[in-house]
């Protein structure tokens, strides 16, 4: 019971990831048609906001380190400390939830540009074009980033009143042995808000529910007189801020480098494909499903039987849902069957 | 009339003739040498210059390792041609180098990318071979691609000194004569690591190892495992991670309630760094177990990875090939000379980085020509001092630099901001020394 509790939740939390990234993913499909080999990049860019903010939060006065006296070395501190001893280190340790507020308006704008920039020009043409495109553009962005950032990966902390573990089994009234990282709870508890904001704004908004009916039938909408064309940028900015937003709260549990959006691209395919091209409840579904598997599949029980499964699994699973049901799992009747 | 007829017979001609061909073909070869036919790959003949190469990862799980050694190279080539404080130059002993240069001719390098994949590795040699003739290669993190590029050196005869590879093989079943390694390895790691985690952490223990999924990891998990064993521990499971896995959390929630009162980390680089840090997330180290308190064992350390992973390092045992706290003359040479020039003392990468292209540029000085077969007859079975490491011989047999390693302990109260790492031991080579054949291999042929 307690190894299945704890797999469990290791599989909500990395499927909270691969729902984030195959949602925005998915939605740029169903309303544009669009496949964007560069999500993944919007992922990464997401994680450099916060690794900004930490490093413009942390610039830093340099100052003689007078304990090494065979070299003249020199250690940085942050402005922010000398200037308020009090509420300067409270403000640093705090980049990664505030790098939030910078992500949305910058990965709006990113996503933006894009799509005006470049997108906009291949909505007619064949899909293996705009793979071929959006995965260019997706490798140009990355040097970019390694030419600002270097390769190497930059740790940068959790709120350190958030790096301990949460009693989950007692909670529940099992073991105390049971124990979660609070930073990836909240993650997923980060992830089902992210996801439900969408879904709301989708379902219940005029603005969403107009995309909704441009998803259904473009030209009609567009014939009432709606520009939907200019609706469906809009999507395409919000897909690119869900993206970025799960890629700066990922930034604590695995330390960013340029490579990290080409790493989850393949997967989050693998999961939109699964759940179905374009819909998005079975992206979040596959997202969350093939997260559990994964995590199942690594418990040393299962990997005794089937050695390397948990390397496999997703896209094994993957092949048999696609052999049994074309469209995934909940795809619409013809969409890329 | 012919000559026949006359003083000398046709006999006499004939053997006159032959004895004459004959010493004319030996006869170069029994006074001259060194002076080799300019036939051998890469040979910088005339020229002002001779030119190494310096393979590193820039990319991939071990890119800060790279970056270091990249660093250490830079330095010892100005060491080599008479540039800065000289650093090792004026500690290593015997010494043939004279600061001009190798053989009088200045040295120049070429970098590369090993990508810390094997495949890129060589691709990436083969271009500074060919492309670049260099007269030797070396750099390097990750055993298999360390053994790659050996052979790839045995196959185009040129020598190449492994960086920070640390698994078995390298100087075990994939030793080539071409090949040289510095940097201690995983058996003895186990060697130096036992006595510590005996008088530290006791003889009833149950160990969980998760282990990087390739040579050098395999070789770790093997080494630490028999030691442990050795020891009277259990090893409750030892799980294969894939290199550069970033989260590694699937593989952590087993060990919770897995029984295993120790968590064997057998990766290095960045893999180590997100390992470490994600099962202390977990809260391994504030657990108790068995009636123990919980402890995670890194068998390979580096200052660099200690940095990476932060305040979690603390308390962590494990092993070092050298650390830039020693106060050897060497070791202090080389880390003021590093700290100097960069700002921050070197890693271990840097240091046997360092070592062994001077080692190299010694050789050649001591052969009197870069003709490697010569070069290499010149390092097998060298004794030398005066690199921080203590009384030290390049085994003729394996290739391996027998010496004195570290075990190490997170520090739980640095001093500076670079001293993470406590010296817990430096355990001697009579120590770490162990029979050339206990990992058997074949070095192969001096000509190629």
């Amino acid at each position: 019971m307690d190894a299945f509790l704890i797999q469990t939740l290791n599989g909500l939390d990395k499927g909270g990831a691969y729902a984030l990234l195959a949602l925005g993913l998915t939605l740029v499909f169903g309303t544009l048609g669009v496949v964007n080999f560069a999500h993944g990049t919007l992922f990464m860019l997401g994680a450099f906001c916060a690794v900004t903010l930490s490093r413009i939060l942390t610039i830093s006065k340099q100052v003689k380190d007078e304990s090494i006296t065979f070299f003249d070395a020199y250690k940085e501190i942050p402005y922010l400390e000398i200037w308020f001893p009090d509420l300067g280190p409270v403000i640093i340790d705090m980049a990664v939830p505030l790098a939030i507020v910078m992500t949305i308006p910058v990965m709006l704008l990113l996503g933006l540009v894009m799509e005006r920039g470049l997108i906009r020009h291949f909505y007619k043409r064949e899909h293996s074009e705009q793979i071929l495109v959006t995965f260019g553009l997706a490798l140009v962005v990355m040097q970019i980033v390694k030419s600002f950032y270097g390769a190497n990966p930059i740790p940068t902390a959790a709120p350190s009143a958030l790096a301990g573990t949460a009693a989950v089994g007692a909670w529940l009234g099992l073991s105390d042995a049971i124990v979660y990282p609070w930073w990836r709870i909240i993650y997923l508890l980060f992830a089902g808000v992210v996801i439900g904001a969408v879904f709301v704004f989708l379902n219940y908004t005029t603005y969403g529910m107009v995309v909704r009916a441009g998803m259904a039938d473009r030209e009609t909408v567009g014939l009432l007189g709606i520009n939907i064309g200019r609706r469906f940028t809009i999507v395409f900015g919000l897909a690119a801020v869900v993206a970025g937003l799960a890629g700066t709260m990922y930034v604590p549990i695995v330390p960013p480098d340029y490579h990290m959006g080409l790493d989850f691209l393949v997967l989050s395919f693998v999961v939109v494909v699964v759940g179905g091209m374009g819909s998005l409840p079975g992206a979040v579904l596959a997202g969350f499903l093939l997260g559990i598997l994964q995590s199942f599949a690594s418990m040393n029980e299962v990997k005794q039987v089937l050695p390397g499964i948990d390397q496999v699994i997703i896209y094994l699973v993957a092949v048999a849902i696609l052999l049994a049901r074309p469209r995934g799992l909940l795809g619409r009747k013809g969409v890329m069957e | 009339m012919s000559i026949f007829d006359q003083k000398y017979g046709r006999r006499t001609v004939l053997k006159t003739g032959s004895a004459l061909a004959g010493a004319a073909a030996i006869a170069p070869m029994g006074f001259v040498k060194g002076a080799y036919a300019a036939d051998f790959r890469n040979d910088p003949g005339n020229s002002p210059t001779v030119t190494f190469g310096f393979n590193v990862p820039q990319t991939g799980a071990y890119a800060d390792e790279g970056a270091d050694e990249l660093r250490a190279y830079r330095l010892v080539v100005k060491h080599l041609n008479g540039e800065g404080d000289g650093g090792m130059l004026n500690t290593l002993k015997p010494a043939a180098l004279k600061g001009n240069g190798v053989l009088g001719k200045k040295v120049e390098y070429v970098t590369g990318d090993t990508q810390t994949k094997a495949d890129a590795a060589r691709a990436s040699a083969r271009r500074m071979i060919e492309s670049d003739r260099v007269i030797m290669f070396s750099g390097g993190s990750s055993s298999s691609v360390a053994v790659a590029q050996q052979s790839l050196a045995q196959e185009m005869g040129v020598v190449f000194m492994c960086g920070l590879t640390h698994a078995n093989d390298t100087t075990g079943k994939d030793r080539r004569r071409y090949g040289f390694r510095h940097m201690f390895n995983a058996h003895m790691s186990g060697l130096a690591l036992g006595p510590v985690l005996k008088q530290e952490l006791g003889t009833d223990r149950r160990a969980y190892h998760l282990t990087a999924d390739y040579n050098w990891g395999w070789s770790v998990e093997d080494s630490i495992s028999k030691t442990t064993e050795g020891l009277g521990w259990e090893t409750a499971n030892a799980v294969r991670t894939p290199l550069g896995s970033g989260d590694f959390s699937q593989y952590i929630t087993p060990v919770l309630n897995s029984g295993a009162d120790v968590l064997v980390l057998n990766h290095y680089g960045r893999d180590m760094v997100n390992s470490l840090t994600q099962a202390v997330q977990f809260g391994l180290r504030d657990k108790q177990v068995n009636g123990k308190d919980f402890q995670i064992v890194v068998p390979l350390y580096s200052r660099l990875m200690a940095q990476g992973a932060g305040e979690n390092v603390k308390g962590i045992y494990g092993t070092t090939n050298w650390n830039w706290s020693l106060t050897d003359p060497g070791s202090q040479a080389f880390v003021k000379s590093f700290g100097a020039e960069y700002g921050f003392p070197p890693s271990q990468a840097a240091h046997t980085c360092y070592v062994n292209a001077l080692l190299y540029a010694d050789a050649c000085e001591r052969a009197g020509t870069f003709y490697p077969p010569e070069v290499i007859k010149a390092l097998e079975g060298h004794e030398f001092d005066g690199t921080g490491d203590g009384p030290s011989l390049y085994r003729a047999e394996d290739h391996q630099v027998m010496k004195s390693c570290l075990v190490v302990r997170g520090n739980a109260n640095p001093t500076n901001q670079f001293d993470l790492l406590e010296v817990v031991n430096i355990v001697p080579r009579s120590e770490t020394t162990y029979p050339h054949d206990l990992y058997p291999g074949e070095l192969g042929p001096y000509e190629v």
